[in-house]
């Protein structure tokens, strides 16, 4: 039987969640939260998660809806999932 | 970020073996999984519930859930349970689980009181929509859709897995989240033994899992990924969560269980790339029922009644059509409601542009009654899966106002995207395993629940099913003695469960699942034959010989997402075996046989069911009424269970 594992994050593209390395403090609710098991804890106590298996995000927000503390994740929509809204008054577009 | 090999972030277990003993055992941890649970304990059975993810937050709705359908029992309706059972049944032609949907339509309601009384928000306690027309001032629980029959509860559902999960604690139900059950044990090994109990394997350390149980219910949702593979993005590939691979399907097959309506799949609606996120878009069904909508130019598209007759007042989307006892669901959806059930919808596009309507369509909260605007966007855009974060806070954030701003459509119906017909997904009530009243499958002690079982939905009905299915299970492994598992059948399951450990260099997991993918679309696409799908079963077995066989995981947790998609190996034979088995085409099956075109010929307007026997595939039928009358099978099954229904 195997005795060790190995795991060689990507570089995370078209992943919608950004870590504010200055504001988390590394509770790891996020990682317990995560039903795709993206993230894993950083081995050193206090510090951001890291973020192993980001092509595998659902994107439902389950993380971000768990962090404690304001500003320290944040959901960015992927720019392919922009979207065109109008403000009806003055017909002005604006992308999302 | 990192691109450089980081040390594994958990204790390591691979080879150790953890053995658990219960009386019920759930495989699964989502809405229907934690009520079987919670069934199950509540008939006083030691129960251990096995979860992929995290039970807080797994499954379909584990981000919400904005509407609860079919709560026929629920002091405002005013359709019987029987009425709206036998109704929905009728929607699908009988292509539908007669006995499933009338738990739902009996039982669901009690499952919302009991959300609620576990901490779940179910009704507007508030007062935040006092005076709309689809509350009652008396209960304060809104509604969907049919504002006359109120069968449709509209709910807070990103509090109820945060419930559940508290409530299978309290309940002392044994959680092993991060727990990816691998296969079922039976009696000496056999394919359609009595049910043992079943095995899995732990995501983060690698250790293998034997529960020994003398009952188990799977509620591991339905197959994905079996037509669609996003290999950029796998973890939008579906609109069902990323882990919901379809492994109890397969384990149940592997097993000897018997399944039906595997035939049916449906042209893709949504997926990854391809489309945007399910509510993101200007739309007016489901959770964005009844919006107004507007062309390019800002005029208003009419809304109409299933005969085409224009619907004036705003108030008349929510009503049935003169003359139409009740609509289900809004809109005319999914893929075509039937004349009985259609509700409102605007016109469809191609008589719109008739009509001189220029694309693109947008959706305009702006003109609707307030209250409306709020339900739609900040409590169903909000409370719906998926949508609190990356819709309603991040739209917010950007500046999105929903008095003042229109979004775009970017599809016909709730869809934002087009998709190629041999792009297919199951969905809209596909197949599932067969089942009796007790929600017992084919094998004996095997029970099933929520999206598992054949022609299912929707949160209520996994809720329903799925406590029902736990008591049942309860009262099945309290008359049994434990059948004691088979050791080389363990040790088989072992050997299959860590192969790819310890292999070299070998394919990964992400292109099997992309040659799935490409199999399914090329022999088992829109149109099926005989000779295409002997081709399409011949291929996907030289494809596990050649390749599959051959398959690496580095760590426990790409070997969960390895074993997944053998788990979607084995669910495309079954699909491509139950396609292979009902020789006629099917209108509601949306199933055409190229070498069999006569659409639902007399003979064939039955349930075909598919099994591995000893010596191989077995195939079967029943009438599409195998169940009986609906209160009667019910009453006869659960004479302890006298419908409470009707609490305020």
């Amino acid at each position: 039987m195997k005795k060790t594992a190995r795991v060689t994050p990507p570089a995370p593209a078209f992943f919608p969640v950004v870590i504010n390395p200055e504001v988390c403090n590394g509770c790891n609710r996020c990682v317990e939260a995560c039903q795709c098991d993206v993230f894993g804890p950083n081995p050193e106590p206090g510090k951001p998660p890291l973020v192993l298996f980001p092509a595998e995000c659902w994107q439902e927000g389950s993380c971000v809806d768990a962090c404690p503390r304001a500003g320290a994740m944040r959901w960015v929509r992927p720019p392919h999932q922009r979207v065109r809204c109008r403000r009806k008054s003055t017909g002005e577009d604006y992308f999302i | 970020m990192s691109e450089k090999p980081v040390k594994w972030p958990w204790p390591l277990e691979w080879g150790q073996t953890e053995t658990v003993e219960t009386d019920v055992l759930v495989l699964g941890g989502g809405a229907a999984g934690c009520f079987a649970a919670l069934g199950a304990a509540s008939r006083g059975a030691s129960v251990a519930l096995v979860e992929k993810g995290a039970t807080v937050s797994s499954g379909a709705a584990g981000s919400g859930c904005d509407h609860w359908e079919s709560a026929a029992s629920n002091p405002c309706s005013r359709i019987s349970p029987e009425e709206l059972a036998e109704t929905m049944i009728r929607a699908f032609s009988r292509y539908n689980n007669g006995i499933s949907h009338y738990i739902e339509c009996r039982e669901g309601y009690d499952r919302l009181i009991e959300l609620e009384k576990l901490g779940a928000k179910v009704r507007d306690t508030e007062d935040e929509f006092a005076g709309a027309d689809f509350r009652d001032e008396a209960t304060k629980l809104l509604f969907a859709y049919d504002y006359h029959n109120r069968t449709t509860i509209r709910v807070w559902g990103t509090t109820f897995k945060p419930a559940l999960a508290r409530g299978c604690r309290r309940a002392g139900v044994r959680v092993f989240d991060r727990v990816m059950a691998t296969g079922l044990l039976t009696e000496g090994g056999r394919i359609g033994g009595r049910i043992a109990g079943a095995t899995g394997v732990h995501g983060r350390t690698g250790k293998f899992l034997v529960f020994k149980a003398r009952a188990v219910v799977i509620c591991t949702s339905r197959p994905t990924r079996l037509w669609l593979f996003e290999p950029e993005l796998p973890g939008i590939s579906e609109f069902r969560p990323f882990p919901c691979s379809g492994d109890g399907h397969a384990m149940a097959w592997r097993a000897g269980a018997e399944f039906t309506m595997m035939e049916k799949s449906v042209k893709g609606e949504w997926s990854g790339l391809r489309s945007f996120p399910p509510y993101s878009t200007g739309n007016n069904h489901n959770t964005w029922y009844a919006c107004d909508m507007v062309d390019a130019d800002g005029r208003k598209l009419p809304y109409v009644d299933r005969d085409g007759k224009e619907i004036a007042d705003f108030a008349g989307r929510f009503r049935p059509a003169p003359g139409q006892r009740l609509y289900l669901k809004g809109g005319n959806e999914p893929n075509g409601a039937v004349y009985e059930v259609q509700g409102a919808d605007t016109l469809p596009v191609d008589e719109l542009l008739k009509r001189g309507y220029r694309l693109p369509f947008f959706a305009d909260l702006t003109s609707l009654p307030e209250t409306e605007r709020k339900v739609i966007w900040g409590m169903m855009v909000g409370e719906e899966g998926k949508t609190k974060i990356p819709i309603l806070r991040a739209y917010s954030e950007a500046g999105f106002d929903p008095a003042r701003d229109l979004i775009q459509s970017y599809g016909d119906g709730w869809k934002s995207g087009a998709f190629l017909p041999q792009e297919r997904q199951l969905f809209g009530l596909p197949g599932g395993l067969f089942n009796d009243w007790n929600l017992m499958t084919s094998v004996e002690g095997l029970f099933a629940a929520g999206d598992a079982l054949f022609a299912s939905n929707c949160f209520g009905h996994a809720a329903a099913t799925g406590h029902y299915a736990g008591r049942h299970a309860a009262a099945y492994a309290a008359g049994r003695d434990p059948v004691p598992p088979d050791e080389p059948q363990i040790r088989r399951e072992r050997r299959r469960v860590y192969a790819p450990v310890g292999r070299g260099r070998g394919p990964g997991w992400r292109e099997l699942n992309t040659t799935v993918a490409r199999i399914m679309q090329n022999y088992c696409g829109a149109f099926k034959s005989g000779p295409l799908l002997d081709a399409g079963l011949r291929m996907l077995a030289d494809f596990r010989e050649r390749d599959a066989a051959r398959v690496t995981a580095a760590n426990p947790h790409e070997l969960v997402r390895t074993l997944e998609v053998l788990s979607i190996m084995t669910n495309a034979e079954l699909v491509m075996e139950s396609c292979r088995a009902r020789k006629a085409s099917s209108r509601e099956l949306e199933f055409v046989r190229l070498d069999h075109p006569e659409m639902d010929p007399p003979e064939w307007n039955r349930f075909v069911t598919v099994k591995l026997g000893r010596e191989g595939l077995e195939t079967g039928s029943a009438a599409l009424d195998y169940y009986g009358p609906l209160a009667e099978g019910y009453e006869k099954h659960n004479p302890a269970d006298k419908q409470k229904g009707g609490e305020r």
